[in-house]
């Protein structure tokens, strides 16, 4: 083997071990100096990216890789760490370094002249490897791991600005949301591996036989991985967090979030995928309806409350809320439209699959809105130092470029064409309507809701006479205008050319996370 | 024919057409049919005089800085009139970390009862 199939065959280790390496380094680097420290994680985040770039091509060319810790003549069942990435596997962790390589170089301007960046940026990597994991591992166990170290990240880090009060109690309850979530995953992980001796998943989604246990198992993941995703009535820890966390950060903590749909996805659709499609197909129509009941109260709950917010982080995270609710419509719809013959055998109208890519399409669009106005408000945030909408108007004046990012940011979060949040919000609204038209009149209603909420926000703190304050404003430096304009280019490009973005990633992803089959058998067949 | 059914087949969604090219051309075309229409406008108007001003019913247009309206109030009929729904959904808002449990708690019930555990 030449040294390129050699970085092939380990690159699913080194994706996440480089940027694990790099957080111990961190502080080391940093006694060289800050700059030196700076270039350091951004260039290993890159470096990661292009591991990463390799590992994602070759999955998509070729289909799913495992990689097993330690030993390559493995005999299942037995504990040892296994990865394995397919297309589904590849659109999260795109979406983690995609989030961490902007806010990275968003945070070069925007943390400047702040103490503490050694661990900042030790922390924000350490988020970024436990993200990876969790959506690289085929293991258990070690998605329970790794969603352990995401909590002691993210808590940590939204904490980092310990000047603002706020911050203690929105870490407090993020860690205490984040600590009850983990111990479920991990007792609802004990109870799967008291009965099957094993915490691979895909050998795990072979031997599943529904027994009493298993149920409670899934009703723990399910509640589990719920409350971590931020769906509605469990959403309350979301908005201090996002809210409180500096905006470079609150877009990577949003795809720790990601991951915990990931799972909810992995466990509804691969774990349980032969259960729900073979054992009892009912189970399927009761989890779905379950999930488009709680989808629909995000929804509303979200928007609603964004609309009287009068801080402006707060209001772009219940506006993130909502949209956690439109990814989750979608998901339900699919297991909710099976249709059961009187033979017990199950199946799903085409549409079902449309409201599955249409989700996962919308995770990747959601990251990009509502990151783009979260880099957006950050940016306020730098120039004025102030956050309360009815202190800021007419930013337009001194910050055009920002202006300019907002009103993307705000058509596309509100599913406006032609950009990319319409893409996807239109995808879900057609398959919806064909399950339950009522569904989809609330999720359009909802999103010129969305609408309002945002022309208000740019009317307020755009719009107006120039701010009377003795400071000259000034836009922002370059670095931010870069990381917020990837974000902007992002939008308009997937916008305009959906089909490209759909073919090469979303379907191949919606495909793998369906087929749960091949899943189970690259794992078992590759042993 | 069968270039209009492959244009079809290929804008189709599934329940309707779409495709942003031709939005975003159907936004230009309007805009120039915007810009043509105004050349058709007067141009015997006198620059800088009151015909430029708005007509307020005669009363005197104030400055933007006296006019701007902050964020509080924008909406404020929308939100009075819904304040039923307002003051349900901010009381599920307390902000303390014990009422986080119970709903996660009454959640998990919730799928003890409706995946038949209990």
């Amino acid at each position: 083997m030449n040294w390129f199939d050699n970085l092939l065959v380990h690159s699913p280790a080194l994706v996440v071990a480089t940027p694990l390496l790099a957080a111990f380094l961190t502080p080391l680097v940093s006694r060289i100096g800050d700059t030196a420290r700076n270039i350091f994680v951004v260039v290993m985040i890159a470096v990661t990216s292009v591991v990463f770039g390799i590992l994602g091509f070759d999955v998509l060319v070729h289909g799913p890789r495992i990689y097993i810790f330690g030993d390559s003549n493995l005999v299942l069942p037995v504990v040892r760490i296994l990865f394995e990435v397919d297309a589904f596997s590849i659109l999260f962790a795109s979406i983690a370094l995609l989030l961490a390589f902007v806010g990275s170089i968003y945070s070069l301007s925007f943390m400047k002249n702040q103490d503490g960046l050694d661990k900042y940026y030790t922390l924000l990597l350490l988020l970024l490897t436990s993200i990876l994991g969790m959506v690289l591992t085929g293991d258990l166990f070690n998605f329970f791991v790794f969603l352990e170290i995401s909590c002691i990240a993210s808590c940590a880090l939204i904490a980092f600005w310990v000047h603002r009060a706020e911050v203690f109690e929105a870490a407090f309850k993020y860690i205490v949301v984040s600590s009850i979530a983990a111990l479920f995953v991990l007792f609802a992980i004990g109870l799967l591996y008291a009965q099957y001796n094993a915490l691979n998943i895909a050998t795990l989604a072979n031997l599943l036989q529904y027994t009493y246990l298993d149920k409670i198992t899934l009703v723990l993941f399910l509640g589990a991985l719920a409350l971590k995703a931020g769906l509605a009535p469990l959403h309350l820890w979301l908005p201090d967090s996002y809210g409180e966390a500096p905006p470079s950060i609150t877009i990577v903590i949003m795809g720790a979030t990601m991951a915990s749909a990931y799972g909810v996805l992995r466990i509804c659709f691969t774990l349980y995928g032969s259960v729900f499609t073979t054992i009892t197909p009912q189970t399927s129509i009761i989890v779905g309806w379950f999930i488009i009941a709680l989808a629909v109260i995000t929804i509303i709950l979200g928007i609603f409350m964004a609309l009287r917010q009068r801080d402006l982080m707060r209001l772009i995270a219940f506006a993130a809320v909502g949209e956690i609710g439109y990814i989750f419509i979608g998901v339900g719809v699919r297991l909710a439209s099976a249709t059961i013959d009187t033979a017990n055998n199950i199946s799903y109208p085409a549409y079902s699959v449309v409201a599955l890519q249409g989700s996962i399409f919308h995770i990747f669009n959601d990251i990009l809105d509502i990151g783009l106005l979260f880099l957006v408000a950050g940016a306020i945030y730098y120039v004025t130092k102030k956050r309360t909408l009815d202190d800021l108007q007419g930013l337009a004046h001194h910050m055009k470029f920002s202006t300019v990012f907002f009103i993307i940011g705000l058509f596309a979060v509100s599913g406006m064409p032609p950009f990319n949040g319409f893409d996807s919000k239109l995808m879900l609204y057609e398959s919806t309507f064909q399950l339950n038209p009522i569904l989809a009149i609330i999720e359009i209603l909802f999103s010129i809701l969305l609408l309002a909420v945002f022309v208000k926000v740019f009317y307020a703190v755009f719009m107006g006479p120039k701010p009377q304050t003795p400071k000259v404003l000034r836009e922002v430096p370059k670095s931010m205008l870069v990381a917020m304009g990837f974000f902007a280019g992002l939008i308009i490009f997937i916008g305009v050319f959906p089909e490209f973005f759909l073919e090469t990633i979303i379907q191949p992803a919606a495909h793998a996370l369906l087929n749960h089959t091949q899943y189970i058998t690259t794992v078992l067949g590759g042993m | 024919m069968n270039l209009v059914e492959s244009l079809l087949e290929k804008f189709s969604t599934g329940s309707g057409f779409w495709h942003p090219i031709l939005w975003i051309l159907a936004f230009v075309f309007i805009f120039l049919l915007i810009y043509v229409l105004r050349m058709f406008g007067r141009k015997d108007y006198k620059k800088n005089t009151d015909q430029e001003q708005p007509f307020l019913s005669g009363n005197i247009e104030y400055s933007s800085d006296q006019t701007h309206v902050t964020a509080s109030n924008l909406y404020w009929g929308f939100i009075h009139s819904m304040r039923s729904v307002y003051t349900v959904v901010t009381k599920i808002h307390t902000g303390d970390a014990r009422d986080y449990v119970i709903w996660f708690t009454i959640i998990l019930a919730v799928l003890f009862v409706i995946l038949e555990v209990v």
